[in-house]
């Protein structure tokens, strides 16, 4: 079974299966509706990407919401100025994410350790900054960049005449709100699970892994390793783009708050929760925190006196007590305890844990692996 | 190699298909059954979402909103003691819920993100299908949710949001502003200014460097250089910037004589407080007591910034100690639920929630563009702010603004803001059209 998984055309299908039945699987949870499912595969590209930097190099970059902006930004621009079609704001926003990396990454990448992840964190405060304020003509500052009737639009204008209503984003005509907008969103994630596992697998993966283990080894046995950090950071920088672009493409809008550090803090807690450096882990980080954020907080004392309704009256006012702690406004209490147990108990994060079942459940004999999906030589 | 290439995409492709025709038949159950609009309620009951922020910065705003929200679907659904329901001019609301449906609710937090608005938004309308969106405390985030709700077909009531831009260049044909707005403190405040400071003023201003403080910075500007003030400077202050002494010390050698702060929250918090450390009050300035005023104000924020606040002028939408009956019903009713009297944002919130319902009993039906009828240049009293008007060219509510003073005398920490007049609603009445923006179709849509 596990032979079969690490061929790459089964490790795909599986993947596909998984992430395009995620309408099925997620109904029981209560998380089966269009905008929670789109959140799902957007932040597993924004967390996969990051991890290229983080899990493979180990540079910790603290400013990774600064992409997710520009990628944002640069998507709705280009609704605003040439077309409703997602593909030209999808590359606007990969293209222009891509450029921010290459710029930030040059500069921060001449220090590594806490300084790099300072550095970076200070270029994103200071893009929410400018986009909060300064710039506030490109990003109409708090309010957010929203389409308006008069944006010119001037391919959509040159085959059609406006209508009375806002326009939606389309994909050659498909709408991209609602399930056709998770589908779009969800073959974006099998596309980056496809790029990821292939740099994993690479020379060049490796090359990054070495240069997470000793650095300065890696400069001793004659290998420039910035090019290679950069590389990585730009990638990383650029998932982070379609990310942002997804967003805007889902929900033509783009808000300063997506660049705060909290947002780039989220990202980091996304990848620690569902293991660093393996391949799948920070998806399910990604999807915990959503999970969390989008229906833990929506639970309030009417849904708790429900769910505790077979209780004797007593029992289920103090249960309705004790739990309404933790729900509504206490969803960040919550996740606070769950990461505070899972760093503890599972360093590893969710992907050691379920190395540690599979170990168990196969009788101990699976001895070490210790990185996750095996590692393959490079063809 | 190259054979191996081909497979695998053939894979994929066998892969991507295989799941949308797995998941095809989900999209088209869900278009099965017709709906003449979205979240059309089918059973015994419909279904509000309020969304409000429950962490961050307007924390206790959002939770007093959200009680506010509760209180409000009890009376609808005839429990407690009516509150308003019972002063409202208009009689269509019975206390059987609305139009005989129990009236029903969710929540979702904000956090006074828009994203995070929008994403519970999305939520409420596309899992817990809710008819109606109400909340926001703070105008960012109402107008990336009116915006939202235009797109989706779903009225949205906002609740405390206070930027000209909410009913003015972003105004939707889908979003009802109960509450006043920048404008109208300038209009209101302006002659209060002038009546107790003089005509000869130089003004210097400190502004929470984001839209909203830009549209108050302007609306009072433009009042008070319209009554013969002069505006020595307009400082822009970075949002949350907590110090403000760097920004306070040049005003004492500018030639000024009134600070105007143009900030909320937290951030009014620590500048009047730091102000007034700097010993501004006591201070003369061109052979004039040197004045501070604060355009927005909130009980909240009074509780905040303490004594500090004392005799300091502002304007606010709506203040507990009012006399009129529905002001006290209300009072009466949620100091029963909760044991303290109401805010400002639990009024202007209370308020929405009722008008919504009242309208679609009007109206009978839930549908929106017969909703958004009943609403527009809708003319009511009993809910607190006197005669007021929902203005159908820009859905912005014309009513009276309170001038309220700081109270030097407090009984409780409740009565912090003493009301100095209430400006007439002639007064703070403006044109629409002064701000551009359209309102959009109000076309029903499906979801």
């Amino acid at each position: 079974m596990k032979q079969l998984f690490s061929r790459e055309p089964f490790a795909l299908l599986a993947f596909s299966v998984v992430i395009l039945a995620m309408p099925l699987w997620l109904t029981p949870l209560g998380a089966n509706y269009p905008d929670l499912l789109q959140k799902f595969a957007i932040f597993a590209i924004f967390a996969m990407g990051f991890n290229i930097l983080f899990g493979l190099t180990g540079y910790l970059s603290f400013g990774h919401a600064a992409f997710l902006g520009v990628g944002s930004y640069a998507a709705v621009w280009s609704f605003k100025l040439f077309t409703m079609n997602v593909l030209p704001a999808i590359f606007f926003g990969v293209a222009f994410a891509g450029l921010f990396g290459l710029l930030i990454g040059y500069i921060s990448l001449r220090r590594s350790g806490i300084y790099f992840s300072i550095l970076t964190l200070a270029f994103a405060q200071m893009c929410y900054n400018l986009a909060y304020s300064v710039l506030t003509p490109i990003t109409n500052g708090e309010t957010g960049l929203q389409l308006t009737l008069q944006d010119p639009r001037i391919i959509d204008r040159a085959f059609a005449e406006a209508g009375a209503g806002l326009p939606e984003t389309n994909l050659f005509g498909i709408d991209m709100s609602g399930y056709p907008g998770f589908y779009f969103c969800a073959v974006m994630l099998i596309i980056c699970f496809f790029i990821t596992r292939r740099i994993f697998n690479s020379p060049f993966g490796l090359m990054l892994r070495g240069i997470k283990s000793n650095q300065n080894r890696m400069g001793y046995t004659g290998f420039a390793t910035r090019p290679y950090t950069l590389t990585a950071f730009v990638i990383s920088g650029m998932f982070a783009g379609l990310a942002g672009s997804l967003l805007a493409v889902t929900d033509p809008l783009a808000g300063a708050e997506r660049m705060q550090w909290t947002a780039s803090g989220e990202v980091v807690l996304m990848t620690i929760l569902g293991g660093v450096g393996t391949l799948i882990g920070p998806m399910l980080g990604a999807w915990i925190i959503k999970y969390f954020e989008n229906i833990f907080s929506s639970f309030n004392n009417a849904t708790l006196e429900n769910a505790f309704s077979f209780l004797p009256e007593g029992l289920r006012t103090m249960a309705v007590d004790v739990s309404s702690l933790f729900v509504g406004e206490g969803w960040h209490l919550t996740l606070g305890v769950l990461f505070m147990l899972i760093v503890i108990f599972l360093p590893g994060g969710l992907m050691e844990g379920w190395r540690r079942l599979l170990r168990r459940f196969s009788g101990g004999g699976g001895g070490k692996s210790e990185t996750a999906p095996v590692v393959q030589p490079a063809e | 190699m190259s054979r191996l290439t081909m497979t695998r995409r053939g894979l994929l492709k066998a892969g991507a298909a295989s799941g949308v025709a797995l998941a095809a038949p989900m999209s088209f159950v869900r278009g099965a059954y017709a709906e003449d609009f979205c979240n059309m309620p089918t059973g015994g009951s419909v279904t509000l979402g309020f969304n409000v922020p429950q962490t961050g910065a307007y924390a206790d705003e959002g939770a007093d909103e959200l009680r506010a929200y509760q209180l409000a679907v009890k009376h609808l659904n005839g429990e407690g003691d009516g509150g308003m329901l019972n002063t409202f001019s208009s009689k269509a609301l019975k206390g059987n819920g609305v139009l005989g449906k129990k009236v029903e609710f969710v929540t979702g937090d904000t956090q006074t993100k828009s994203d995070a608005a929008r994403a519970s938004a999305k939520r409420m309308m596309e899992k817990d299908g809710a008819i109606m969106i109400t909340g926001g405390s703070s105008s960012g985030v109402a107008i990336a949710v009116q915006g939202l709700c235009q797109e989706s077909g779903v009225i949205f009531m906002a609740g405390l949001t206070h930027s000209n831009d909410t009913t003015g260049k972003d105004k939707k044909r889908y979003g009802f502003r109960h509450f006043f707005n920048a404008y109208q403190s300038g209009l209101a405040l302006g002659p209060i200014l002038a009546e107790q400071f003089g005509k000869e003023r130089r003004a210097y201003h400190l502004t929470a460097d984001y839209t909203w403080g830009w549209t108050q910075e302007e609306s009072i500007k433009n009042a008070t250089e319209g009554l013969g003030w002069d505006t020595v400077e307009a400082v822009r202050t970075p949002l949350g910037a907590g110090d403000f002494s760097q920004y306070l010390t040049p005003v004492l050698n500018s030639g000024a004589d009134v600070l105007i702060l143009n900030h909320y929250g937290k951030d009014m918090v620590n500048s009047l407080t730091q102000a007034v450390q700097f010993g501004m009050r006591e201070k003369q300035a061109n052979g004039k007591d040197f004045q501070i005023v604060v355009p927005l104000f909130s009980r909240l924020m009074a509780q905040g910034a303490g004594d500090n606040i004392k005799g300091i002028l502002g304007t606010t939408n709506w203040n507990w100690s009012l006399q009129d009956d529905g002001s006290a019903a209300f009072v009466k009713a949620f100091g029963q639920e909760y044991g303290f009297p109401p805010s400002q944002a639990a009024q202007t919130c209370y308020v929405q929630t009722l008008l919504y319902a009242d309208a679609c009993e009007r109206a009978g039906t839930f549908a929106p563009p017969q909703v958004i009828a009943a609403l527009e240049g809708f003319e009511f009293d009993g809910m607190g702010n006197g005669k007021t008007l929902y203005r159908a060219a820009d859905h912005q509510c014309m009513k009276d603004v309170l001038v309220v003073r700081g109270n030097e005398n407090a009984t409780s920490q409740f009565d912090l803001l003493e009301v100095v007049k209430i400006v007439p609603r002639d007064q703070v009445t403006y044109d629409p059209s002064i701000f551009g923006g359209e309102l959009g179709p109000a076309d029903a849509k499906a979801c």
